[in-house]
């Protein structure tokens, strides 16, 4: 057992390499798996359709006569005429999601902002706010609300007017909407409908609630998106370390072995000792990675990899994401790291241990 | 023997460090109730549809409205020259 | 009672079969050791010297021939087997020590006796005998790159010991001691003879192999055995 210990310095960078592995894997799939659950939890209430009008195959205004067209398909509960659109802010770089709602109380020049425009732009309640709308002129703004400052993840860079202000500003006829949100009473009809929308209306395209939710979904999961890209690079960068320390068995370690075996020890006695010691690095590593990855994810809010969904945001959400942890997923993390390791380290240990010992004569 | 000591004592200190975790994690969830009710009432408010993860390009801000070729965003051999698009999958209906 | 502890049969031990640089260690080679007497075999390098004591200690297979350890054939057993013999019959001395660097010298020491699987106490109990015997128990908790080369020699010697074996195997055991330490070691050789034990050492220098305490000198030379005294 003491053997174990020896190489301190070997053993110890091979201890960091591990461990900053398992923290890097284990942080982007604690962080996926929590934003995932959350944007599971929080789009569920999102429109069941949202039909997008196409022009030339791409986004284009929705006449506001295809309300009427579209309340009249079966199953259609609801209807509604979404107007939001996007706003550069050359002051500070930043990109706004402008949105009409009537449900606000706004009034003509009044505004509620996400809190991350806030922080950009340094605005409370009842500041101004300067923009240039569509024919060039400045238009004042006043701040009437702040949304929810927790609920950034979804509103950080949402603007509120109210349709009419909103229409003014980018210089939009009355008679369209950006896109239209549909509500369907039995969700099992939710396909059909969306079937009879595009037979009815050929130059939309309905975007289904599960769509959406399946677009999250495939963001964050295992073998798409940000998990694949690091996963992948990750593993791999690990394997050839393993692999290299691994066949670079040094000649001291196989004189070792030579040795244990010419005084006695079995071939079983030499491998039960090196895969203690390759339990003792990995557990630590593993179960150190871990829980760096969930101090970094959980208590500093994923400090190192906020910076990659940034990129060149500047207006950017600042929220805690909450720790939904999928155990299924870790132990397979655990499994995917450990026993590479494993058989990668072990098996020029055992080709070395049944070899004859009397190399060590010489 | 000493080695087998420390290790079982830091192996332990881990493992409990690890159950720590599980009920911070209950607590945290706990906690992100009223969060989760603010979220889900804008939500329902406005017809809003995606999370704001990247605000620097359209396809990467509203990931489930990008337009077909939003891949592409200009045409079909356009570099994506946005850090946030390396990180995002191209939308299910433009994948093989 | 037989007295011949080891038996060899015409051993042969070939490196390199078939290839072009194939040679021939040992050209059969039969002998006979007898129990509880100091043998040297004696040889300038290359004799085959170092091989025949590996192939008789169990670390390497004859060619062909066979080797009786107490009239038991050895030689073909699979390897958990020989592994089981060197460490229940062999004590090694090896020419460089060979001890295990970052280990103290009690570690060292116990190497052997860990696939015995014997309770600790009983372990260090013994481990301390011999730490007290050779004069090293103050050295216990050194870790064996610091010791001197009389120290690391008789560290050697105390893990050679710690199963207490029939027969004690020192390949070349003054390659790397002065003359004083060589003295001390024949000392030791001495003690352990007569203490029941029996020796079987290589060496070339002629302070070990014309010492009194030898009692058979086997002249080795090019794969074969010249004479016996």
């Amino acid at each position: 057992m003491a053997s174990l210990l020896r190489r301190k310095g070997k053993n110890l960078s091979l201890l960091l390499v591990y461990t900053l592995l398992v923290f890097l894997l284990a942080s982007v799939l604690l962080y996926t798996q929590a934003l995932r659950k959350e944007a599971t939890l929080v789009l569920a209430n999102s429109p069941e359709i949202i039909v997008q009008r196409l022009v030339a195959g791409r986004h284009a205004f929705i006449p506001a006569q295809y309300l009427k067209q579209l309340g009249d398909v079966r199953g259609v509960t609801y209807t509604q005429g979404r107007l939001w659109g996007y706003y550069y802010d050359p002051v500070v770089k930043a990109n706004y999601t402008l949105m009409a709602t009537g449900n606000k109380g706004l009034a003509v020049h009044e505004i509620a902002i996400g809190a991350g425009i806030a922080r950009t732009r340094q605005l409370t309640v009842g500041d101004y706010l300067s923009l240039r709308n569509a024919r060039g002129a400045p238009e004042t703004l006043r701040v009437k609300e702040i949304l929810y400052p927790d609920s950034e993840l979804l509103s950080a860079d949402l603007m509120l007017l109210n349709p009419e202000s909103w229409r003014q500003f980018f210089a939009v006829p009355q008679a369209v909407y950006t896109d239209l949100t549909l509500a369907v009473r039995n969700p099992a009809e939710i396909n059909k409908v969306a079937e009879k929308i595009v037979q009815r209306l050929p130059d939309t395209r309905p975007i289904l609630k599960s769509e959406i939710l399946r677009s999250y979904d495939a963001v964050f999961s295992w073998r798409e998106g940000l998990v694949s890209l690091l996963l992948s690079v990750a593993l791999l960068a690990f394997v050839i370390f393993a692999w290299d320390k691994a066949s670079g068995l040094s000649a001291e370690e196989r004189r070792e072995i030579g040795i244990l075996k010419a005084i006695g020890w079995e071939t079983s006695d030499v491998l039960r000792m090196k895969l203690w010691e390759g339990a003792i690095v990995s557990l630590t590593a593993f179960l150190s990675g871990y829980l760096l990855a969930y101090a970094h994810i959980f208590f500093t809010s994923a400090a190192l990899l906020t910076p990659i969904l940034k990129g060149w945001a500047v207006l950017y959400p600042e929220f805690h994401v909450i720790p939904y942890i999928d155990y299924l997923q870790v132990a397979t993390l655990f499994f995917f790291t450990v026993v590479p390791y494993a058989v990668a380290t072990l098996i020029p240990i055992w080709k070395a241990a049944i070899t004859d010992p009397d190399e060590v004569m010489r | 023997m000493r080695g087998s000591t420390q290790f079982t004592i830091l192996i332990s200190a881990l493992l409990l460090l690890l159950a720590g975790t599980l009920i911070d994690a209950r607590l945290r969830q706990a906690q992100a109730s009223t969060r989760l009710a603010h979220e889900q009432a804008l939500t329902r408010m406005l017809g809003l549809s995606d999370l704001v993860l990247a605000t620097e390009a359209r396809y990467t801000r509203h990931l489930s409205q990008a337009d077909f070729h939003a891949a592409f965003q200009d045409h079909p051999a356009a570099l994506d020259h946005f850090p946030s698009g390396s990180v995002f999958a191209p939308p299910t209906t433009l994948r093989p | 009672m037989n007295t011949h502890l080891l038996h060899l049969e015409n051993v042969t031990k070939t490196f390199n079969q078939g290839r072009p640089n194939e040679y021939s260690a040992l050209r059969g080679i039969s002998l006979d050791i007898p129990a509880y007497q100091a043998t040297c075999i004696i040889g300038p390098s290359g004799s085959g010297k170092t091989t025949l004591l590996s192939t008789i200690a169990c670390l390497a297979r004859p060619t062909a021939g066979r080797i009786y350890l107490r009239e038991k054939p050895i030689s073909n057993l699979p390897e958990n087997f020989l592994a089981k013999i060197r460490r229940s019959t062999f004590g090694f001395i090896f020419q460089r020590f060979n001890l295990i660097s970052g280990l103290t010298v009690l570690e060292n020491i116990v190497l052997p006796a860990y696939p015995l699987g014997l309770p600790q106490h009983k372990l260090l109990q013994r481990a301390f005998a011999l730490l007290d015997q050779f004069d090293l128990k103050n050295r216990a908790e050194h870790r064996v790159e610091w010791l001197s080369g009389g120290e690391a020699q008789r560290t050697a010697i105390c893990r050679a010991l710690i199963n207490d074996p029939a027969i004690v195997i020192a390949d070349e055991p003054s390659a790397n001691l002065d003359s004083a330490l060589t003295a001390e070691l024949l000392e030791i050789f001495t003690q352990l003879r007569a203490a029941g034990k029996t020796l079987l050492i290589t060496s070339h220098d002629p302070i070990i192999h014309e010492a009194a305490a030898i009692d058979m000198r086997v002249e080795m030379r090019d794969g074969e055995v010249r004479s016996i005294a």
